[in-house]
């Protein structure tokens, strides 16, 4: 089971750290990373690994969703099968 | 990996233009509740309900947090009451309070099946079903009511149709001092379909398994989105863009809806392939038409382009799913719909208009204001023309009119919520009272004998 992260908003120093931080906490196992930073807008997709978590997934969602308000920053994350069905045959 | 570019999509889809699960219907089988005591067979009516559905709002939660995307209505579709509330005898009313009390101890946004089937006659307790219909509707808030008076194979009810015009208004009456907003949940159909999942007209078919888990899915604002893109293409690209954009729509849904029947152990029915609009900005199918190229909907041409995004988004669905059902097509509810309310009011839509459309698209005349001083037989004069449309064209029509009481041309109603409000629009004053008053049964057209 794996689920996508991304984060949307304007650059500020430690994005990826402290996202990934919290990753570690639910044992999420980050599996793939991109990233670019468009003058100064932030985007970062993130693969992680969510078989293992030790925690309900919906904490995780709930907790990234709270981290990206307290930076300023839209934090989103879906199951992947979402972008399976969708952009898949 | 996952396209970055087909994540960004699916992200800007739900976040800007408005793309949701508009319903995750549970359909649920009362016949077996059926009794002869009133009160024994809505104690188990309640029971029922209560039982198969405790889990549907919980478990819809949990879908929305783990895709990320939102579902807007969680609502229950039982058999047709007038079957259960039959062998009673009686006024059908506290079924109706019963189903309220279940809806509310669920936390549903509405429940569907305060119904009856008279295409071809009324058999015992249809038609006092139909008669306690205003009195259904005025004393509770989420149960919705339907009756189809026709169909194909059977023609049309011309009784059922007269009779329907009366209750409409007298629906109407009822609810006066909340703007009328009986009549919002009130529709009459021809050719109903079983497993509709929308509201007012969802209910479960006598063919349908016990329970089951329908989807109707949403997105007009993902296709205005998509021809924004491209705005010199011509129609035949358009088209293609309908259909690849209504391939992902439905997809989800279909995601969706294999998901909470696994989680609630329930078999999944259906998707309905439609595009159902919210007043929210942005959420509008009127806004479709007017990106093909319209300057307001309701300008000529609005019957080709409707009927183009119809089959498209027909096309693009069967697709992306193998069990579709329900109405499956393009809604044009004018309440509902923020470019149609503009359009309405600015007069560029009339009734006329919108019937034409009806032909081309999913369901019919839906959530019209008319005048207050609208008599019963022009109600059902019009609802006996959207049945003939339905019936020719072997395809599901139905009528959802609301008479502003007391309220005349360049007045508003306003329902709030997904129903929206909108102006009064003109009806036709001359009078079809003496084709109504002769009642007995349209004969079925000739399109019936397919055998």
């Amino acid at each position: 089971m794996r689920a996508v992260i991304t984060v949307i908003g304007k650059d500020t120093v430690g994005i990826l750290a402290k996202v990934s931080t919290l990753c570690a906490e639910y044992h999420a196992n980050v599996i793939e990373v991109t990233q670019s930073v468009l003058q100064d807008m932030f985007a970062m997709i993130m693969l992680v690994d969510i078989s293992q978590l030790n925690a309900n997934f919906n904490q995780l969602v709930d907790h990234m969703t709270t981290l990206g308000e307290n930076l300023g920053l839209k934090v989103h994350v879906m199951h992947e099968d979402i972008f399976n069905s969708m952009h898949r045959i | 990996m996952l396209n970055v570019q087909d994540i960004l999509e699916t992200i800007s889809m739900i976040q800007e233009e408005n793309l949701d699960i508009r319903t995750v219907t549970m359909g649920i089988s009362l016949l077996d509740c059926i009794g002869s005591d009133i009160k024994t067979a809505c104690q188990k009516v309640y029971d029922k309900i209560t039982f198969r559905a405790q889990n549907l709002v919980k478990s819809c939660e949990e879908i929305e947090k783990q895709y990320g995307i939102p579902i807007i209505n969680k609502r229950i579709s039982v058999t047709p009451i007038a079957i259960v509330s039959a062998a009673c005898g009686q006024n059908p009313v506290p079924f109706a309070q019963t189903l309220e009390k279940a809806a509310n101890a669920c936390g549903v946004n509405f429940i569907g099946g305060y119904s009856a089937l008279v295409q071809k006659g009324f058999s015992a307790g249809d038609e006092a079903l139909i008669r306690s219909i205003p009195e259904a509707l005025a004393v509770t808030d989420h149960v919705c009511s339907s009756v189809n008076i026709g169909s194909t194979k059977t023609g049309i009810n011309l009784d059922a149709c007269g009779m329907m015009g009366q209750i409409v208004r007298e629906t109407a009456e009822r609810t006066a001092d909340r703007d009328c907003i009986g009549c919002a949940k009130l529709v009459v159909f021809c050719n109903a379909p079983e497993d509709n999942p929308f509201m007012a007209g969802a209910f479960h078919g006598v063919g349908e398994p016990d329970c089951i888990i329908n989807v109707g899915v949403s997105g007009p604002g993902v296709v205005r989105a998509a021809l924004a893109k491209a705005p010199d293409a011509n129609i035949t690209e358009v088209a293609d863009m309908i259909k690849k954009t209504a391939f992902k729509i439905t997809r989800m849904g279909m995601l969706v809806g294999t998901r909470a029947s696994e989680m609630l152990g329930v078999p999944f029915g259906i998707v309905d392939l439609s595009l159902a609009p919210t007043p929210a900005v942005g959420d509008s199918v009127a806004h479709i038409l007017e990106e093909i190229g319209l300057e307001s909907c309701g300008a000529h041409g609005t019957t080709a382009a409707l009927a183009l995004l119809n089959d498209a988004v027909k096309k693009g669905g069967v697709m992306a799913s193998s069990q579709v059902g329900g109405l499956s097509g393009a809604f044009i509810p004018v309440t509902e719909d923020a470019g149609m309310i503009d359009a309405a009011r600015c007069g560029a839509l009339s009734i006329e208009k919108l019937e034409a459309m009806t032909a081309v698209c999913s369901v019919g005349l839906d959530m019209i204001v008319v005048p207050g001083d609208t008599p019963a037989e022009t109600i059902s004069a019009i609802i006996a023309d959207e049945a003939a449309i339905g019936m020719v064209n072997f395809k599901t029509t139905a009528v959802r009119l609301i008479p502003a009481i007391g309220k005349g041309l360049g007045e508003e109603l306003s329902f709030g919520g997904l129903l929206g409000g909108g102006p009064v629009m003109k009806v036709n004053s001359y009078s079809p009272s003496k084709f109504i008053a002769r009642g007995g049964q349209i004969p079925a057209p000739l399109q019936s004998l397919k055998n």
